[in-house]
């Protein structure tokens, strides 16, 4: 189906069930409840989980494939995101041109790095990207303010030109919208019992994209492009010896991850129209190097799942403060909660980066694969072990 | 006229002179040996002609062109294979994509972008990997990943790889070496096979006497990066000069 093989095509299609129900999977609790506060299908967060997961899917193309480690991902998201503001202060508030416009600039962007840093290979071409990303992130906050709006960032303001809009009014806010017929920021609520659940226009926007995303970089791999890729990771030699020439390979994964990165950057201001330089800045490309290994690179779907992970971790996590916990544990015994709470709160909260360390060290040492093949070994633990009930309980909690 | 023109070639590395006034000259259809001492300036020869090596003068050429100054990926373009001392393969790719990719570059060319159509949509390589993969024995291998091999496989596909590309001058870096002595003769007798059924022009570089003297229809004994000696394989194993270089170091 589709030009996939029936395992893709069936994996493509529980990607598609799953961005499509996701209101309803990460509302698994009901409204006002105790655990409320681990819903995840509020529109910003299940925007950023579709977004981020585009950006993975593309440094996967680079870095699952090739094994070349971009530590500079992060200014073509920047890139593309300054690109689809402009667009909108320029033209109009529709994301088509905005995105489209993100994705050529990541694009150029991207062929100029690359063709300099691709001189290089392993550590020195990381240092290579990760040198152009900082000095990106560096123009952008000052020197290049007139073009980036430096400390203070880029948005849409009353003033600019907007050829097809019209200029803003005075106090006039505009939001990204998709030819008039619908906002970013549309939502429409369903209530069943306790439950709410939130239908997002960018959500689904953007998720219809990634989808698109997710499908190109399936073909991508199956196709004789994406096996010369791994042939390159594989053995430069013999690839230079067979007749082929690595360095073009590797520039046009490396300008297809920016193009990635720059429509991602163009969601991002889609859904929130403003840029600002700290996009750009190393930590940025480095957790998406942690989505992509957390997740499992060079697999199909673990950068999505990586970069799920982390999202949920950075907005979930972080929100659970003092008070919660001691609402969580008011049955234990006085001196007891105060143990049990004061021994959790340095991973919670503000220490979420904490508890996301750890669960990274676990992963790197124990499934060098990343969450893909921890899934991979749950399964098939399940099929080892139906015959024989009793063992599988003695051995799953090492799992 | 050979297909294969060294002239003159001349590489120093700092005060070492690797190779003196190299010449050579290897007859299409034939398979010559290149012998000498540890040290002699084989493998650097070797490099020279895959362009690896930049000799510092003297000129190499293929066919009426001139190797030198051309990547290596260029000079495989041309129809020059090599195969390495150590197999160099795709070690995280199955047997027959290991196959399939030096189909494609001969296809192809050094570079294009099939980015959309699926690999197993190219009915015509699979046929033409699979039918080499049968040639070399590895047919029923194909689908393990090239990692996990034997040795002795390893060597057996990355021949495959470089016989795909019907080269017309196939370079074999000591193809016996740490070999077993049932590999090295399985090794004879896939080199000979592959002389007899394709009519490759090759070139071996080696140590084991054994194997040049059932190879070879010609011998250049290279010393200290120059050669001293070419003749046919009974001229050489007398020869006094020869000797001398070896110094009792091997039986000849």
């Amino acid at each position: 189906m589709l030009g996939l093989e029936k395992k893709d095509f069936r994996l493509l299609l529980i990607v598609v069930a799953l961005t499509m129900l996701a209101p309803f999977i990460l509302n698994p609790f009901p409204e006002g409840s105790d655990m409320a506060q681990f819903n995840a299908g509020y529109p910003d967060l299940m925007q950023r989980f579709v977004i981020f997961g585009i950006l993975a899917i593309g440094f996967n193309i680079l870095f699952g494939l090739t094994g070349y480690l971009s530590f500079g991902h992060a200014a073509f998201l920047g890139v593309g995101s300054y690109a689809a503001v402009w667009m909108f202060k320029l033209l109009s508030m529709n994301v088509i041109p905005a995105i489209l416009l993100s994705v050529v600039i990541a694009g150029v962007f991207a062929l100029i790095i690359g063709y300099v840093s691709l001189r290089r290979s392993g550590i020195y071409f990381s240092i290579l990207t990760l040198a152009f990303a900082q000095m990106s992130y560096a123009l952008a906050y000052s020197v290049l303010t007139p073009l980036t709006g430096g400390e203070t960032g880029l948005q849409p303001k009353p003033g600019d030109p907007r050829i097809l809009d019209g200029a803003l009014a005075p106090g006039e806010t505009a939001t990204p919208g998709f030819f008039g017929l619908f906002d970013m920021r549309d939502s429409l609520e369903l209530s069943v019992g306790s439950w709410v659940f939130t239908f997002n226009a960018g959500y689904y926007f953007a998720a219809v994209l990634m989808i698109v995303a997710f499908y190109v970089s399936i073909r991508i791999f199956r196709s004789p492009f994406g096996m010369m890729l791994r042939a390159i990771k594989s053995n430069q030699t013999r690839m230079s010896y067979t007749g082929l020439n690595a360095r073009p390979y590797t520039l046009a994964a490396f300008v297809i991850s920016g193009m990635y990165a720059g429509l991602a950057g163009g969601l991002l201001v889609s859904m929130d129209p403003q840029a600002g330089a700290e996009r750009m800045f190393w930590t940025a490309s480095g957790e998406i190097v942690l989505m992509t290994i957390l997740g499992g690179a060079g697999t199909l779907i673990g950068p999505v799942l990586g970069a799920g992970f982390i999202k949920y971790f950075e907005n979930i996590v972080s929100k659970i403060n003092k008070t919660t916990l001691e609402g969580w544990f008011y049955w234990l015994p006085d001196g007891l909660e105060d143990f049990v709470i004061t021994l959790i709160y340095p991973f919670v909260g503000k220490g979420w980066h904490l508890t996301l360390g750890l669960l990274f060290m676990l992963v790197v040492i124990f499934l060098p694969g990343g969450l893909v093949q921890g899934g991979q070994k749950i399964a098939a633990a399940f099929k080892r072990k139906k015959p024989d009930d009793a063992k599988r309980s003695a051995t799953e909690p090492a799992e | 006229m050979g297909i294969l023109e060294v002239k003159g070639i001349n590489k120093r590395f700092g005060g070492l002179q690797a190779l003196g006034d190299v010449n050579l000259s290897v007859t299409e259809n034939t398979t010559h040996a290149i012998i000498g001492p540890n040290g002699a300036g084989k493998s650097t020869l070797l490099n020279v002609l895959v362009g690896k090596l930049i000799p510092d003068s003297g000129s190499v050429m293929f066919d009426g062109q001139s190797v030198l100054g051309r990547k290596p990926h260029e000079i495989n373009q041309m129809g020059i294979s090599r195969v390495f001392q150590t197999p160099e393969i795709f070690t995280d790719l199955s047997v027959l994509e290991n196959v399939m990719i030096p189909c494609f570059a001969k296809r192809d060319g050094a570079f294009r972008m099939h980015a959309i159509e699926s690999v197993f949509a190219e009915k015509g390589i699979r046929a033409q990997a699979e039918a080499i993969l049968d040639d070399v024995n590895m047919l029923e291998k194909q689908n393990m990943i090239a990692s996990s091999l034997s040795r002795g496989d390893k060597r057996r596909l990355e021949m495959a790889m470089c016989l795909v590309q019907d080269p017309r001058l196939l370079l074999l870096d000591e193809p016996t070496a740490g070999m077993a002595r049932a590999d090295t003769e399985n090794t004879i007798n896939l080199l000979k096979e592959i002389r007899e059924k394709r009519g490759i022009t090759m070139a071996i570089i080696e140590h084991d006497m054994n194997v040049v003297f059932s190879l070879a229809e010609r011998i250049t004994v290279l010393a200290q990066g120059t050669p001293l000696v070419e003749d046919i394989p009974d001229n050489i194993k007398g020869h006094p000069k020869v000797r001398e270089a070896y110094l009792g170091e091997a039986q000849v």
